[in-house]
């Protein structure tokens, strides 16, 4: 599949490049002090870090492995919003973010050291920095490969453009540049994407037409009639869906263990609500981020749903085939831009395509750069130097940043299951995360050794259940099954449910008992703003507008998921 | 002066909305046939320049107050 541009096509994608460096520029003269360019020097408004906050999350992959999704699995999909991200991101505005910001800690690992000890600030630093690089190198091997399927252009110059623009407008404006230009990418996202949608569910004639024209895809892969258009009817039993999971796996495994570990303790996120001006900000950011995120299953999950119903809308096959001659879902999205999109428009789908990959290499990046230098350089390798020579690292942190995920991506290019081993590292040392933050916020009697001892024990046992269990149909190797096949799952995505919650569980377990075993390693007064119990109530929020309420604003943002919920069932 | 991110928004969406309202005015019209008859430039140029002056107009009346 080639899609020719236009002239103006060009004009659109050239646009964007000003425009993002541009804003890199204005912001040049404010960058002072080290905070000024890797926290922003907690400045701005909640609707921009609200905004920054769902734009950094949404990279390239997201958007077309949503849109794969979608093809794949139907409605269903949207639980990866509705279950695994929207009472996540309540929780973290409500509960969490008083500890974080009340903390004055100016990164996820630094609260750890606060609270707990250096070790486990230690061990979540190295993790995360490590991962943030490969995970922008990834994205950016995908949206390179992309680019070359679809418009012709080369793999290297992809590369060297996109990192070099990104590279650019952090050097220039530190993190509040990244977080302007994730707004900026939010608002392209829609633009590009909404009339995608409009178009496609307009040719296949509206939502009831698109429920019928679904009914013979799910049959046709032995489900239900309506697998793919109610979301929770076909979760009895994981032999009932496309995912392969069934409800206790779906609501634990993704809505708790894994939502809560990724939107509640990644730094990647939680800095842009800590770069908000005011606490109450800081805590309305990821409540702000909730509205948009409960909706846009609009934009990018249903796209792939009609790419799966088109065909019998036109009698023709629309997915190009993949290499293993069964459909390429993760063209759904740029398939249908090619069918629907004039030129002009074009460049505006095109152009979102390439700032939804911005917006998350620039969150990485930025997330990097600041973990490198207070976490990693300020702490062990080089204490007690000056506010300007620890600016400078974080000039220097960026750049190496940037060419050690090049250096990933051509990594990713040249060894797949490289990559693939990695992430499932990353999977293990993630999984069982947000125990430790839990009983970290809430249990004043929780320990230094007990934190670690569960961080690491936690690790280990997803491992060893990885290794004890099996996606039916896998050969035992990076799939599981490596120690012996012991449980069978009926699909990876509720292997990997069962994994996280039985690393959470002993992340939990351990933490607990190792605390109660160990003396206490800080004091009451040390853990004051730190822990629940130890931290002065917030004053009642009466005398706000009811926007600038943060419980109140919570509380609607759920009722509306319900609502949601029940509505797609 | 502080940077004031509307004004950003504002003008790329008016750069955008003029380009593609003078592009589906007075470019080539048989490529509507993929967008199901509809000059989506027009349609959604239009859309894009109203958003984005409508952020620039808020923040040239924040200015004036």
């Amino acid at each position: 599949m080639r899609i020719s541009l236009g002239l103006i096509d060009y004009a659109v994608i050239v646009v964007y490049f000003v425009f993002v460096i541009g804003v890199g520029w204005a912001l040049k003269r404010s960058m002072r002090a080290s905070t000024d360019f890797l926290t922003s020097g907690r400045s701005l408004p909640a609707w921009i870090t609200g905004l920054a906050f769902i734009s950094a999350n949404l990279g390239a992959q997201e958007v077309i492995g949503m849109g794969a999704s979608g093809a794949k699995y139907g409605i269903m999909t949207s639980h990866f919003y509705w279950i695994g991200a929207i009472p996540a991101m309540v929780f973290l505005g409500l509960f969490m973010l008083p500890f974080y910001y009340g903390s004055r800690a100016r990164s996820v690992p630094e609260y750890l050291k606060l609270r707990f000890d250096e070790k486990t600030r230690g061990f979540n630093a190295v993790s995360f920095a490590v991962m943030t690089i490969f995970s922008s190198g990834i994205s950016m091997h995908a949206l390179a490969s992309l680019l070359k399927l679809l418009l012709g252009w080369q793999y290297d110059a992809c590369i060297v453009i996109s990192a070099g623009i990104v590279l650019v407008y952090i050097l220039l404006g530190g993190l509040s540049s990244a977080i302007y230009n994730e707004v900026l990418q939010f608002c392209l996202i829609v633009a590009g994407f909404a009339p995608l949608t409009f178009l496609a569910l307009k040719d296949v004639g509206g939502w009831s037409a698109l429920q019928a024209k679904l009914i013979p895809v799910a049959t046709g892969h032995g489900y239900a009639p309506g697998t793919w258009s109610q979301s929770w009817s076909h979760l009895g039993s994981a032999h009932d869906n496309p995912m392969g999971v069934e409800w206790f796996g779906l609501v634990m495994g993704l809505g708790f263990v894994l939502s809560f570990g990724y939107w509640c303790t990644d730094f990647l996120v939680v800095q842009r609500a800590l770069a908000a001006n005011s606490l109450s900000a800081a805590r309305r950011t990821p409540l702000i981020a909730a509205v948009p995120k409960m909706l846009f299953p609009i934009l990018l999950i249903l796209p792939g749903m009609i790419a799966v119903a088109l065909p019998g809308v036109t009698g023709h096959p629309f997915l190009p085939l993949a290499a293993d001659g069964s459909p390429d879902y993760n063209m759904s999205i740029p398939a249908l831009l090619a069918r629907y999109f004039p030129a002009g428009l074009l460049g505006i789908g095109l152009t979102a395509l390439i700032a939804s990959f911005m917006s998350g290499m620039a969150g990485n990046v930025t997330a990097f750069n600041t973990v490198w230098t207070y976490d990693l350089y300020q702490s062990y390798f080089a204490p007690g130097k000056s506010d300007r020579h620890y600016l400078w690292m974080g000039h220097v942190a960026t750049v190496g940043g940037v060419l050690l995920a090049i250096a990933a991506a051509y990594l990713a290019a040249a060894f797949n299951n490289i990559m693939d081993l990695l992430q499932l590292v990353f999977g293990f040392v993630n999984a069982p995360l947000f125990a430790t933050f839990l009983l970290g916020m809430f249990w004043k009697r929780a320990t230094g050794h007990g934190a670690f001892s569960g961080l690491l024990g936690g690790t280990v046992c997803a491992a060893v259940f990885q290794g004890l269990s099996l996606p039916v149909g896998a050969t035992p190797g990076i799939k599981g099954g490596w120690i012996t096949p012991e449980f069978v799952f009926r699909s990876e995505m509720g292997q990997n449910f069962y994994v996280a919650i039985a690393a959470w569980s002993a992340c939990f377990v351990l933490t607990v008992l190792v605390s109660l075993a160990t003396a206490r390693n800080k004091t009451d007064a040390e853990l004051q703003g730190l822990v629940y119990s130890l931290t002065p109530r917030l004053p009642p929020e009466s005398g706000e507008p009811w926007y600038k309420r943060p419980v109140l604003v919570g509380v609607i943002v759920l009722a509306v998921t319900l609502v949601l919920n029940l509505l797609f069932r | 002066m502080q940077f004031d991110l509307r004004i950003a928004i504002g003008a790329l969406f008016t750069v955008y909305g003029a380009l593609l309202v003078l592009y589906g005015a007075l470019g080539d019209k048989v490529q509507y046939a993929r967008s199901l008859g509809l000059n989506v430039n027009l349609i959604w140029g239009v859309v894009l320049l109203v958003f984005g002056l409508c952020m620039l107009l808020v923040r040239g009346r924040k200015r004036k107050n």
